[in-house]
């Protein structure tokens, strides 16, 4: 298979720096489009690419954009592109890996986006954790200054871009772009009502694009070498490559760029090595801690958008999490509920108080207190905190489709623990009430 | 008050002219000064380890907005520290992945080796220890970060040789005091 996003990064994962960016075809991207094509253009060519966001949500990139007003339809000011680097998702590495190994295959997917939707100053929102992946984007940023492919008058073009690395003061909730906006604006990151879309009215109340770090670093590449080369990297019905991961129990963990469509029992078995001995593969999530379970029958699903959608799921980061037949499915939830109800940023109820509500019920089945109403309770839970619409953003929603699917496939698991009053795992025997989520905030 | 505690007292009320400084290279890419709270609020914990309330109210009052608003933002997130931390901030990942390789029994490790919980210092002021949110490095669960270093594959026998110049005072014995 052909290496797009990772092709400069090798086994021992150094760092490419400038030269050698540009030695294997760097900038080749940006170099066509500011000599021939037009902001349109560049967005055209994404959209006929199909390429659909990385962070998670799937939304496609060239639609994304061509909801900012251009030329005469905008009013007079900046306009904003941000490349959402606050990799916090629960299971997701992958974003960490392109920023440390490749800066600059970043820093040009955010310069054509600026250009496409005429931005004049950028922002890497990245998580003030990434110490080593921010300082190696500042020093590409350096060079890219020093060799004019930033800053005024771009390489002569007479399009010119500011563009700032700010490491986040951290919280989850700032991956959902309005709450990113937010926290770029110095407030607390709780995430505004839409509409207005960010797109209309985001930064500073101004046009702006917020785009997932993998998302970004296609885009030199598409407008490098055309939609349609694009389409046929995919091996099913979605375009391009993509970075899966797999965590968990296996024997080769790990991060790999592979061809959208690429079947999850491939990624699993050949990639990841399959499960470590003596385990068996109980169930995973498809793509991070917030989207369902899928079992082994799914195995031979292809990691599409649309194919994880219809199985019940969602392929999110494309990064698995696997459960083991000798982990807890029951304790796994619990300590996804606790980070979701831990990072709730309060601003609505049913997040605020329902989540740790979920929490209370999982503990007390965990440590065999629970009683077979507590199964109707965490029901109701899913019913009613995971329905879009009763809540502000989609973080409580997301933090029970692990719930609901595991209610689904792992009922006897629950089931053991109320009718056994205590957890029938041997692992994990540090017991969760000890661990109490005390942080150093007021 | 002696004139060394006079001192310390006027170094928390006030800005440093350096602080200001840095808050003000901020200032200039935001349309109204509450915008670069939270960069103000990092800057002030670069230098001074954490935001004590008096260095919460410098800020704010920079900034010209209130303290409570200030302090709105800075309880949020979970980076800036509203207490004093020590030399080193033990970011520790308890979240999916690193809790399937089994980081509940790391965590228990470090508790007893350095006798901190969650949220607590080490009585030689070198370790705090924080739960975070996933570190991103999965594929190489269990991970956590002391300062700015990212450590992987985290058994006991690493911590054992991480934290070895690290002795802590028998609690059991304070206890009987």
């Amino acid at each position: 298979m052909e290496k797009v996003l990772t092709r400069n990064i090798g086994p021992e994962q150094t760092p490419t720096d400038l030269k050698a960016y540009e030695a294997n075809g760097g900038y080749q991207g940006l170099r066509k489009a500011l000599r021939e094509l037009s902001p349109k253009d560049c967005q055209t060519v994404i959209s006929d690419s199909n390429l659909r966001g990385r962070g998670g949500a799937g939304f496609p990139t060239g639609m994304k954009w061509s909801f900012v007003p251009m030329g005469d339809s905008c009013t007079p000011g900046h306009k904003y592109l941000v490349c959402n680097a606050d990799e916090m998702e629960p299971g997701a590495f992958k974003d960490r890996l392109l920023m440390e190994c490749d800066p600059h295959q970043l820093i040009e997917g955010m310069i054509l986006a600026a250009y496409t939707i005429g931005a004049d100053v950028s922002y890497v929102f990245i998580r003030g954790e990434y110490v080593v992946a921010i300082e190696r984007l500042r020093g590409a940023l350096a060079e890219c200054y020093a060799s004019g492919l930033l800053g005024e008058n771009i390489l002569g073009s007479g399009f010119s871009l500011e563009m700032h690395v700010h490491p986040s003061a951290g919280r989850y909730i700032c991956g959902e772009e309005t709450a990113l906006i937010n926290a770029l604006e110095g407030k607390r990151a709780n995430p505004r009502a839409k509409p207005p879309f960010p797109q209309v009215s985001g930064l500073w109340g101004r046009p702006t694009i917020v785009n997932n770090v993998e998302t970004l670093c296609n885009i030199p590449h598409i407008i490098d070498r055309g939609a349609d080369w694009y389409k046929t990297l995919g091996r099913g019905e979605d375009s391009g490559t993509k970075m899966f991961g797999v965590s968990g129990r296996v024997k080769n963990p790990g991060c790999w760029e592979l061809p959208m469509g690429t079947p999850i029992r491939e990624i699993l078995e050949v990639y990841a090595g399959g499960m470590q001995d003596g385990l068996q593969l109980r169930g995973f999530l498809p793509g991070g801690g917030s989207t369902d379970f899928l079992v082994p029958e799914h195995l031979d699903l292809a990691m599409d958008y649309n194919v994880i959608g219809k199985a019940g799921s969602r392929m999110g980061t494309g990064t698995l999490i696997i459960l083991d037949d000798q982990t807890c499915p029951v304790g796994m939830v619990l300590n996804l509920i606790r980070f979701f109800a831990h990072e709730s940023c309060g601003f609505c109820t049913p997040c605020r108080e329902g989540l740790p509500w979920t929490r209370q019920v999982l503990q007390d089945i965990e440590d065999g207190r629970g009683q077979l109403e507590d199964l109707e309770t965490l029901a109701y839970q899913v019913k009613y905190i995971g329905a879009m619409g009763n809540t502000h953003c989609a973080l409580a929603p997301g933090a029970m489709e692990p719930l609901q699917s595991a209610l689904k496939y792992f009922r006897d698991d629950f089931d053991r623990h109320i009718s056994g009053g205590c957890c029938p795992y041997e692992s994990h025997k540090v017991h969760q009430h000890q661990h109490q989520q005390i942080g150093t905030g007021a | 008050m002696n004139d060394a505690q006079m001192i310390q007292t006027d170094l928390g009320t006030v800005l440093t002219r350096e602080e200001i400084r840095q808050i003000d290279t901020e200032l200039a890419h935001v349309p109204y000064k509450a915008g670069a709270a939270i960069d103000a609020l990092k800057i002030v914990q670069t230098q001074r380890g954490w935001v004590s309330d008096e260095s919460l109210r410098a800020i704010a009052k920079h900034l010209e907005m209130s303290a409570e608003e200030l302090d709105g933002v800075a309880t949020f997130y979970n980076l800036i520290y509203r207490r004093p931390v020590g030399e080193k901030v033990i970011l520790f990942c308890d979240s999916v992945s690193c809790w399937i390789c089994g980081c509940d029994g790391i965590k228990a490790k470090i508790s007893a080796k350095l006798g901190v919980d969650y949220g607590e210092t080490t009585t030689d002021n070198q370790y705090t220890l924080l739960p975070v949110p996933c570190l991103g490095a999965c594929d190489r669960a269990p991970v956590m970060m002391v300062g700015d270093d990212l450590i992987t594959h985290l058994d006991e026998a690493k911590i054992d040789q991480l934290f070895s110049d690290v002795t802590v005072e028998d609690s059991a014995s304070e206890g009987e005091q």
